[in-house]
């Protein structure tokens, strides 16, 4: 068990003490970080019966309209993900502190995966609805040109293995990507509007059963949980591994 | 080092800004007339993908002028992709690009300089381009419409190309890294500027093709602004 | 100062102060950080920690307003294969605001003895020629300080006498970078000898000797 350490708080652990048990690992994780597994914990059961048990079944598409709460939740996580890389980019270019790029790091990995997750449920709920895998529905469209731009963000990072300079390109990726979200949902509604086509997800508005908002709300909250707490466990890792790199240096600079 | 200082030059005005901005663009004009291999090499790209588009679709002329508006901003849009992969090529080949660094130079006169040279040297090829697609297809591509789109789709283009021409050629993978990261960012202008031709080919009254050209303008200001502020990140070491 | 590429260290440790008019010649052997050193004073390199000031400006938090009083000579002629000698400087002079450039072009190249070759292609100039122009670029601005590394490779016999007069014009602060022992002591007044990124000795180069200063750098380079 290698992650759970890597979890653990960076007070002076003994290295060549046995393994700790899981139990033991988990004890010795960051408060914060255990409240957010506690919470995540009780609402994904909450949000996981809602959208089994408790939320009705839709009229024309029968059961597989539940995919639509993670589908939609996924969504929301995917663009609030993409705004913390926005954030964390804005913040590294001001303050040169690698703290904010850990940050926008993380953030953009949870969302490329955030992302592919949404088109991949986009595509389980339209093929039995639709009959088709892909539509170039608006959402759909705008979502997947996002995908493209943080695999391009992630690659970057790939290929320029400095970390100063590599922060420096991709914070400047994260910030113009990010800016040009609104243009490119634009452009994709228009041309949608222009050309219409089908039209795979309809937030079904005020007249959608009371539970059905609820069970959204539910669902969205958990998924912003799990969010939270990769976030939480991927910043740390990143910050570790740019701990080991001062280390590094330190150890070069002080000698033969 | 201390030391009384010497009287100051008189200080950034935004005419030595100009001034240095001319000197760059000017420097850039002249190497481009002086090799010419570039613009020679897009403008047969161009053609040769003109003719290939051809051989794959075999196109009659109702579906040509259907396909002209996508093909014609797709060959630009790669025909400006090999563009962007020389903008810097002489800064990066011959060492140059640290004699305009130690320069008393603000960075964002580089990259604007390097916008107006794309946008030049673009509109260049599209002066031979747009003739030949319209001759070629038999669409009436030379209207003051399309010749609006263009312009404006060429700005947007050098705007975000070159903030990304100038990170991707201090990568490794360059070739690959360019398109990757500038081709997702540039979706809504490819849509905006094929959509507003394909409006103005079924003869559409410019006021339908407005929001389109709205857009490609606020794309090329986002780019603009964004770029000027952030391009000094690229260049340092 | 510090200046990290990965974590390997370039400069570990630097401390220089160079004084008005005075002559620095930066030794050691190849991989010491001297050329780090100098891309660092040119502001072209930031430190990864450490301060630079010159002429009394914090050169890391305004490098434009210093910029304009360096003359940077490097290993790179900064010229454009295809642009003249004449062009390259004029194109230079703009970008460091110079009134009067024709005269102030054609006085450079007079200086370095490429008059004739003004309208001559960089690209067609002999190496030596490529260097004298480089160097008349690190002077047309008239710069408080001239950075010159490793400035004789490349230089012809005349643009080696030439760089000896440069070096002694009055006023004019020099830190270069420099192989040649000998060389250096006649060219500095004071040497700095680098070992793995770091200052380790500095002497006034009145008096020294290159067999003496070879001895030391041997000693040094060994502890």
């Amino acid at each position: 068990m290698k992650e759970p350490l890597a979890l653990a708080d960076s007070r002076p652990s003994p290295v060549a003490a046995p393994t700790p048990s899981r139990w033991e690992a988990l004890r010795a994780l960051d408060p914060p970080l255990r409240l957010v597994l506690g919470a995540l914990l009780v609402t994904m059961v909450a949000a996981l019966y809602a959208i089994f048990v408790w939320a009705p079944t839709e009229r024309t598409m029968g059961h597989v309209q539940r995919i639509f709460y993670v589908h939609v939740s996924l969504a929301w996580l995917s663009y609030l993900a993409f705004f913390v890389v926005f954030v964390g980019s804005l913040g590294y270019l001001w303050r040169r502190d690698e703290r904010w790029d850990a940050l926008a790091r993380a953030s953009a990995e949870i969302g490329v995966v955030f992302t592919s997750l949404f088109i991949l449920s986009g595509a389980l709920w339209g093929r039995p609805v639709w009959g088709t895998w892909w539509t170039w529905d608006a959402r759909l469209t705008t979502t997947a040109i996002l995908w493209f731009i943080y695999v391009a963000y992630l690659m970057l990072r790939a290929y320029v293995p400095e970390v100063p300079r590599a922060a420096r390109y991709a914070a400047v990726l994260g910030i113009v990507g990010f800016l040009d979200v609104p243009i490119i949902h634009l452009s994709v509604q228009w041309w949608r509007t222009l050309h219409p086509g089908p039209t795979v997800i309809r937030t079904d508005g005020p007249q959608a059963p009371p539970e059905m908002v609820v069970t959204l709300v539910l669902a969205s909250l958990a998924f912003g949980l799990l969010y939270l707490a990769l976030l939480l466990v991927r910043t740390r890792l990143e910050r570790l591994k740019d701990e080991v790199r001062h280390l590094q240096q330190a150890l070069s600079l002080r000698g033969e | 080092m201390d030391r009384p200082m010497p009287p100051e030059p008189p200080a950034g005005t935004l005419g030595r800004y100009a001034r240095q901005l001319a000197a760059l663009v000017l420097k850039d004009l002249r190497l481009e007339s002086r090799r010419r291999e570039t613009l020679i090499g897009v403008l047969v790209f161009v053609l040769l993908v003109l003719a290939l588009f051809q051989f794959a679709l075999d196109l009659e002329r109702d579906a040509a002028r259907r396909l002209v508006p996508g093909l014609l901003w797709l060959t630009l849009l790669f025909a400006g992709l090999l563009a962007l992969g020389r903008t810097f090529a002489a800064e990066r080949d011959q060492g140059t690009l640290d004699g305009l660094l130690v320069a008393p130079l603000d960075r964002s006169a580089l990259y604007l300089a390097k916008v107006i040279t794309t946008v030049l040297f673009m509109g260049a090829v599209e002066l031979v381009a747009l003739p030949v697609f319209a001759a070629v297809f038999d669409v009436p591509l030379l209207s003051p419409g399309v010749v609006c789109t263009v312009l404006l789709g060429t700005v947007g283009f050098a705007a975000a190309g070159t903030l990304f021409a100038a990170l991707a050629t201090q990568t490794r993978a360059r070739d690959v890294l360019l398109p990757l990261l500038l081709l997702p960012l540039l979706v809504p202008l490819l849509i905006a500027a094929a959509r507003a031709t394909d409006d103005l080919l079924a003869g559409a009254a410019t006021p339908v093709t407005a929001p389109w050209w709205e857009l490609l303008a606020g794309l090329s200001a986002l780019f603009l602004g964004a770029a000027v502020l952030l391009f000094e990140a690229l260049l340092e070491e | 100062m510090v200046k990290f590429y990965g974590t390997t260290p370039a400069l570990r440790g630097c401390d220089l102060t160079v004084a008005v008019g005075e002559r620095v010649a930066l030794l050691g052997p190849n991989g010491a950080g001297k050329t780090t050193l100098l891309k660092v004073l040119a502001t072209l390199v930031r430190p990864s920690a450490g301060t630079l000031r010159l002429f009394g400006i914090d050169a890391l938090r305004a490098p434009a307003r210093v910029r304009a009083r360096i003359g940077v000579l490097a290993h790179e002629t900064y010229l454009y294969r295809d642009l003249t000698a004449a062009e390259n400087l004029r194109l230079y002079g703009r970008l460091y605001g110079l009134d009067a450039l024709a005269e102030r072009v054609a006085a450079a190249l007079a200086r370095v003895g490429l008059a004739d070759r003004a309208h001559q292609r960089v690209g067609t100039l002999s190496r030596g020629q490529q260097q004298r122009v480089a160097l008349a670029r690190a002077l047309l601005h008239a710069p408080a300080l001239l950075l010159l590394d490793e400035p004789d490779t490349g230089l012809d016999e005349r643009g080696q006498a030439l760089l000896a007069d440069v070096v002694r014009t009055p006023g004019l602060a020099v830190v270069l970078t420099s192989h040649a022992l000998e060389r250096a002591l006649t060219l500095a007044d004071r040497v700095v000898l680098l070992v793995d990124g770091r200052v380790v000795h500095t002497a006034p180069a009145a008096g020294l000797d290159a067999a003496a200063l070879r001895n030391t750098y041997g000693a040094l380079a060994r502890a």
